[in-house]
């Protein structure tokens, strides 16, 4: 008998091509997706050494960071000069190269993390990479999927594998259920909150427990998203019946008898009884409150109902970084979460700009309005979701409500287009980061549910969701 | 990519823990397409304020530092986004090798591939390399990969682990896609052998 493997084990086990003696190993890659920002260097890398890309059929490219989501970004003159260089040698590339491409002015364009999932090129027990750490969101369908370097989607393009060395097996469980007005985000960061931004450094985590298989596919695929904010090389869940339902379908799922041998395979990955992790953390679903970042690091989490903390709170080199957070954020400590006021709020990114997201979002903000002086922005994660949001009606419940209604991209998550914070300008954002700087030189990032981000945006302050219910 | 051997240079410290890539180079300067001239932009929205100018403070504006070639960090470097503009830029302003006791997993990847040596230590070698690094630009740290060894001004050693395939490749300078090439055939067998089990990928 073999000993008992986790699922990561499994995936791994699978994907291995060849063994070194000293374990480093290299790694098949079922899925490579790629985006215009960490792609233009590999792609000229591979044309000054006369390589051509391996398995152009299982890479996907889209533009996604710097595209213009306003509505008249056909327009050119709506993006920077060097924006515009970054997407059309995307453009070039992909159609040199011959891989499957969504074009800007394609419907099925978005978020490549949305995009994937969204046209079935993401399935359970693949190894799937991209030039960007939120591939970790793929996990949610059990498949092996992480973040890598440039010169790392360089070697994928010319080999489609990668030279790895396996990570450990961590299980983070979440038993028992969630309480009303609790999400998928208040998972994620309450797990951040408890590990650390390092907690995960070196590992692979599955997510399990009784609060996770409640979760649907898309609140799944916001838990792993941010297992890299954790530190985890990649965060993963077992695909069960929700998963091949989600699956099945889509434009590159397997069909007929290919379908049923995947899903006979798709069943075996489980982490078998007994089998070993190196890292286990437990948290009752029952104990997550909505929460929200005070900091500028993703551990930076409370419950909304907590005070702003004190330097004096913490130890080692936390306590400077406390410091500076708070100087950056313009927040005293003591001070009621609650009484943080808000400037603007955006809804959208890879976390949290799926159909579930938008229809949360939609459910606190019909027939109401937004606060005076407010500026709020919904971005769909693709133009799939866009046009769903708008047979669904939600699309003309932020409109009514004030807010803005955007094309698909990343948008304001990391503002390399043109939706930036000014200095001091204070951020309720449904995305991944709170880093300093990260939506605008200046701005200040408070991370929450999309549910959260609606409720601020009606009352003008950081809110309590349960408050509204 | 240039071979790493040995070091002596200058180090600067840099305590602050969970330095992110962003504060390594914001985003705004990651619409280029070519992998050089990052090195004015490295850690921007600290070494510069609104107009351009440079903050006094910052430690690589000081004249000591101005030069570093090894930075000494606070825990956790390099966590944050997959994007190889950090080690571009930190390799454009002249950073060879950081030290830590512990960095974001991809970030270490990225140093390698760019021949950049990160070193992970415990905490109580990277204080005493921070407290060496503050007496300034006469207090010069030496880095021995071949031996695995950092040793501070006042000759006080440390040895580091590193992987073995990894050392290898920073030592000769080797580029790995050529080394994976070289086992074409292995990548061939394996996926024949996965078109008959996994049909549908
Ligand atoms: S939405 Fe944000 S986190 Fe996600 S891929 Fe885009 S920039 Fe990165």
């Amino acid at each position: 008998m073999t000993a008992p493997k986790t699922i990561y084990d499994k995936i791994w086990d699978d994907h291995v091509v060849q063994t070194s003696e000293d374990g480093t190993c290299v790694l098949y890659i079922d899925r490579h997706l790629v985006h215009e920002v960490t792609s233009p260097q590999a792609f000229e890398g591979l044309r000054l050494a006369g390589r051509k890309v391996r398995a152009p059929e299982k890479t996907i490219a889209v533009p996604d960071h710097n595209v213009p989501t306003t509505l008249d970004r056909a327009n050119a003159a709506t993006m920077t000069e060097d924006s515009r260089i970054q997407v059309e040698a995307l453009d070039k590339n992909a159609r040199d190269f011959g891989v499957n491409y969504y074009p800007v002015s394609d419907v099925r364009q978005g978020i490549v993390h949305i995009v994937g999932p969204e046209q079935g090129w993401t399935l359970p027990g693949m190894t799937v990479v991209c030039g960007d750490s939120h591939t970790a969101t793929h996990g949610a369908f059990g498949a092996l999927a992480h973040g890598i370097g440039t010169s790392e989607v360089e070697h994928v393009l010319a080999t489609q594998t990668l030279i790895q060395k396996k990570s450990k097996n961590m299980k983070v469980e979440i038993t028992g259920s969630l309480r009303p007005g609790v999400t998928a985000k208040d998972i994620t960061l309450s797990v951040i909150g408890a590990t650390g931004t390092a907690g995960g450094n070196g590992h692979v985590i599955e997510y399990c427990g009784q609060a996770i298989r409640e979760l649907s596919m898309e609140g799944r695929m916001t838990v792993c998203n941010m297992a890299i904010e954790g530190g985890a090389r990649a965060g993963l869940i077992a695909p069960d019946e929700k998963t091949f339902a989600y699956v099945m379908g889509r434009p590159h799922a397997p069909k007929g008898a290919k379908w049923e041998a995947a899903l006979a395979y798709w069943k075996t990955l489980f982490t078998d009884e007994g089998a070993h992790f190196d890292k286990v953390v437990t948290l009752r679903g029952e104990d997550i409150a909505p929460v929200v970042t005070w900091g500028t690091s993703p551990e930076d989490v409370l419950p909304i109902t907590g005070v702003v903390p004190s330097p004096e709170d913490f130890t080692g080199g936390k306590v400077e970084a406390v410091q500076r957070s708070l100087d950056y954020m313009g927040l005293t400590p003591g001070q009621k979460l609650t009484d943080i006021k808000i400037d603007t709020v955006f809804i959208g990114s890879c976390t949290n700009g799926r159909i579930e997201d938008l229809r949360a979002a939609a459910a606190v903000l019909k027939g109401k309005k937004i606060k005076d002086g407010m500026r709020a922005m919904v971005v769909p994660g693709s133009g799939l979701v866009r046009a769903q949001a708008e047979e669904e009606g939600l699309a003309q419940i932020f409109i009514d409500a004030g807010l803005e209604w955007r094309l698909a991209g990343c948008s304001m998550c990391l503002a390399m287009n043109p939706d930036q914070l000014s200095p001091g300008e204070r951020c309720a954002a449904t995305s991944n980061r709170n880093f300093e700087g990260r939506q605008g030189r200046g701005g200040r990032t408070h991370l929450l549910s999309p549910a959260m981000a609606a409720a601020a945006a009606l009352t003008g302050h950081l809110t309590d969701i349960r408050d509204m219910m | 990519m240039d071979k790493f051997t040995t070091l002596t240079g200058v180090a600067a410290p840099m305590p602050l823990v969970n330095i992110d890539t962003d504060m390594i180079i914001p985003k705004q300067f990651l619409k280029t397409i070519a992998r050089t001239g990052l090195g004015k932009n490295l850690f921007d929205e600290m070494r510069y304020d609104q107009n351009g100018n440079e903050i006094k403070d910052f430690v690589l504006n000081q004249p000591a530092y101005r030069h570093a070639e090894i930075l000494v960090a606070g825990d956790n470097f390099g966590c944050g986004s997959s994007r190889e503009h950090a080690p571009w830029a930190l390799l454009d302003f002249g950073v060879r090798c950081v030290i830590s006791t512990s960095f974001a997993d991809i970030f270490y990847n990225n140093c390698f591939k760019n021949g950049i040596l990160p070193i992970t230590l415990p905490k109580q070698a990277v204080d005493a390399l921070m407290d060496d690094a503050r007496k300034g630009a006469n207090a010069r740290i030496t880095v021995d990969l071949e031996a695995q060894t950092v040793t501070s001004s006042d000759g006080h050693a440390y040895s580091f682990e590193v992987d073995a395939f990894k050392k290898h490749c920073l030592l000769n300078g080797l580029d790995d896609i050529g080394l994976t090439l070289e086992k074409a055939k292995d990548i061939d067998t394996y996926e024949s052998k996965m078109a008959t089990l996994h049909p549908w990928i």
